[in-house]
């Protein structure tokens, strides 16, 4: 008999008084009960319209029967046909937008939580060695070691081609290392999906920014026959608005880079942490929910979220909004920044707001926030972090003449194949998209590694 | 990951590190970057290639010691590894012949020098005017006198060369009747701030190589932001070199004081740990 009950299983976490001064993992994941419960609530329909919803293709009940019984060795088996890094997917995707949504349970209650059950499973299960297919002789290069590289670099490798990865910072992993926090993916997590690869014989060079010390030219006469770029969108926009330069300004990633990949808040990093007693934070998805809550943990002062939209179109994970509200965090809807305002030590001293009212929809569809006169007030803040997005990483678009990129600065890419304007030359997630999330680009990734696959063997 | 092949002290705060790193060496341009990262703790810290040998396979950098990571870093010896160098990063500088002055102020001759001998491959008159404070500090004397049509040496106190600053010296030459077509200036920031500013007044054009605080060196973070013309750019990505005259240089001479606090603690915690003295109660 399925489990009836109408609402998820709640997952235990720290509570919001004793995490917000911390850095440690907030959701602490099911038990085996708990897992068994859940699982339970899966109709296992015939249909499966939550895989609908999957950019990887998960089988989602494929994965959760076996839960039922308590198998998560067969459960991660299973996901891994699909998704080479599901430890993070439980974590970071927003399942409420994708698989989730389409969950029949949904219509009268919670749906299964699907995003928990994959976390359980590759966190409970015992890890099996992965070994790439026999080798083809194939070799393929993989720019960047985000979501789409990795995914990209997993499906080659179990494939048999041989993979070498290029990461321009010291440590492999892109945005799952250096923009999303610790306390909501821990790196270890990262590191073991990244050494698994590691084990189907995947290489990984770091310190190597490609564009500079390798050109696309450099790395097919190395005798790679086919290249991935997986380089993100990870140059930061600012919000135009006077006193963008004063100290205590920051973009979400230079913020989250000092505390993320830098360690800046442990005592004996050398990378100095941002110091501050308060700070406002511009923006609503969920780079701006990770910026707020790693301050609110650096500074234990206030914390104000200022998005100029209100709260039903936060882009975030509706996860990490409820955590950040029960952690303390103040949110300014329909707010706007005006201005930044310094003191004569050229520091943050506050930020000048006006409120908005939405008026008629835009481009996107969502109604346009117009500024409400005579609305000005004050934030008392000394920080300022801007997280109003990224865009296209701008290296290759200046160093490779021989790719055609839009006006947007992404790489133009077939989104059915990855393939991009020149041959053998592939490309997916943010860097082809703009900013989208971890299991997009996850998706982009194993689009492109199927076309590899197939324009390798056929060379 | 990289070693260093030759480490060698220059003057009592700066030392000449030679690291082997054929793949840096082979596509490194005059102007560009490495960043480095002593150890696992380490921050990342910019450092502009002095010099790169392709055939060697050696990028040579030159560190002052400033504070903690810059110490660590200049006490590092022959053979000992540095756990993480990426390069050469940033735009390389745009070489013009004609004739030129390259004004290098202390440790940011260091990059002048390469600047200088790049120039006058490019078959341009060098003018090499490199500042120090002091005759004790002067490096690179031969280096920079090999590599320049005139080098003129010049020391704040008099105890070498020319007295006076940099300034006083290239004025000197445009008053005295030669002509420059262009200015390359590298040091202090307020050094290029006033070199700039004489050179407007006699509208020489005019490159900067700015310095500002850096994180990621790759254009992912924005914290080496620089105002020129009224318009943000990346030093990182868009510069290191911007044009003189454009540059607001006292807001990047403000920015780099961000973390002073922080590293001056650092910096005595270090020296304390090395030698057993507090430096607060030294100054007590």
């Amino acid at each position: 008999m399925p489990n009836m009950q109408l609402n998820k299983t709640p997952m235990p976490e720290q509570s919001p008084d004793t995490r917000n001064t911390n850095f440690t993992e907030v959701a602490l994941g099911y038990t085996a009960e708990q897992a068994k419960s859940e699982a339970e609530r899966c109709l296992g329909c015939k249909h499966k319209p939550c895989v609908k919803g999957c950019p990887v293709g998960v089988d989602i009940p494929a994965f959760i029967t076996p839960l039922k019984s308590g198998d998560a060795d067969t459960a991660l088996e299973i996901l891994r046909r699909t998704n080479a890094l599901p430890a993070i997917c439980g974590r970071v995707c927003p399942q409420e937008t994708q698989c989730e949504e389409l969950c029949v349970r949904g219509l009268k209650g919670e749906p299964v939580a699907i995003g928990r059950l994959e976390r359980y499973a590759a966190d409970s299960a015992v890890p099996k060695a992965l070994s790439g297919a026999a080798p083809t002789g194939h070799r393929a290069a993989v720019i960047g070691t985000g979501p789409a590289g990795l995914t990209c670099a997993g499906v080659l490798a179990a494939a048999g081609v041989e993979v070498t990865m290029f990461e321009a910072f010291h440590t492999p992993g892109g945005v799952l290392i250096y923009g999303i926090p610790e306390f909501r993916l821990p790196k270890a997590v990262a590191g073991r999906e990244i050494e698994s690869l590691k084990d189907m014989g995947v290489k990984i060079e770091t310190n190597m920014v490609v564009g500079r010390v390798l050109s696309i030219d450099d790395l097919f006469a190395r005798g790679f026959g086919a290249v991935f770029i997986g380089v993100g969108a990870g140059l930061p926009t600012f919000m135009k608005v006077p006193g963008e330069s004063l100290i205590g300004v920051y973009s979400a990633n230079e913020f989250l880079t000092r505390i993320n990949l830098m360690k800046a808040y442990e005592p004996d990093a050398e990378t100095p942490a941002p110091v501050f007693k308060n700070a406002a934070v511009v923006g609503g998805g969920n780079v701006a929910m990770d910026a707020a809550r790693c301050a609110k943990r650096l500074s234990g002062g206030n914390v104000t979220v200022v998005y100029r939209r209100g709260e039903a179109e936060l882009p975030a994970r509706k996860e990490e909004i409820h955590h950040a509200m029960e952690e303390g965090i103040v949110f300014k809807f329909l707010t706007a920044p005006v201005e930044i305002l310094g003191g004569d030590d050229f520091r943050v001293s506050g930020m000048v707001c006006e409120e908005m009212e939405l008026g008629e929809p835009d481009a996107s569809g969502r109604r346009r926030p117009v500024p409400k006169p005579g609305s000005r007030f004050t934030v008392e803040c000394d920080c300022v972090i801007s997280a109003i997005g990224t865009s296209p990483n701008p290296l290759l678009r200046q160093t490779e003449r021989g790719l055609e990129f839009d006006r947007w600065g992404c790489v133009v890419t077939n989104p059915d194949t990855g393939e991009t304007s020149r041959p053998g030359v592939y490309a997916g997630g943010d860097i082809s998209t703009g900013a989208a999330t971890v299991i997009k680009a996850m998706g982009a990734g194993k689009i492109a590694a199927e076309s590899m696959i197939a324009y390798l063997a056929g060379k | 990951m990289a070693v260093i092949a030759n480490a060698r002290r220059l003057n009592a705060d700066v030392t000449r590190i030679d690291l082997d790193a054929p793949h840096i060496a082979a596509k490194a341009l005059p102007g560009q970057f490495v960043v480095l990262r002593v150890d696992a703790r380490g921050e990342r810290i910019p450092l502009t290639i002095a010099r790169a040998d392709a055939q060697s396979g050696v990028v040579t950098v030159v560190v002052q010691r400033v504070g903690k990571s810059t110490a660590i870093l200049s006490d590092m010896k022959t053979g000992d590894i540095i756990l993480d160098v990426a390069g050469p990063l940033g735009t390389p500088t745009h070489l013009q012949s004609g004739r030129c002055a390259v004004v290098g102020g202390g440790l940011g001759c260091a990059i002048a020098w390469p600047i200088a001998a790049a120039l006058k491959r490019e078959g341009a008159e060098v003018h090499m005017i490199a500042g120090f404070r002091t005759k004790d500090i002067v490096i690179l004397e031969e280096e920079m006198r090999e590599d320049s049509s005139a080098l003129h040496i010049c020391t704040d106190d008099g105890s070498y060369g020319f007295k006076g600053f940099v300034t006083d010296k290239l004025k000197g030459l445009i008053t005295g009747g030669v002509s420059f077509d262009r200015v390359y200036a590298i040091g202090p920031l307020v050094m290029m701030k006033f070199v700039s500013r004489l050179t407007k007044e006699y509208g020489i054009p005019t490159v900067v190589s700015m310095n500002p605080l850096m994180v990621d060196g790759t254009g992912m973070c924005g914290c080496c932001r620089v105002t020129v013309d009224g318009k943000v750019f990346f030093a990182c990505v868009d510069g290191p070199d911007f044009d003189g005259h454009l540059v607001d240089f006292d807001e990047t001479m403000r920015r780099n004081t961000a973390y002073a606090a922080f590293e001056k603690a650092r910096m005595d915690e270090h020296i304390c740990r090395l030698t057993g003295e507090s430096r607060g109660a030294e100054h007590a």
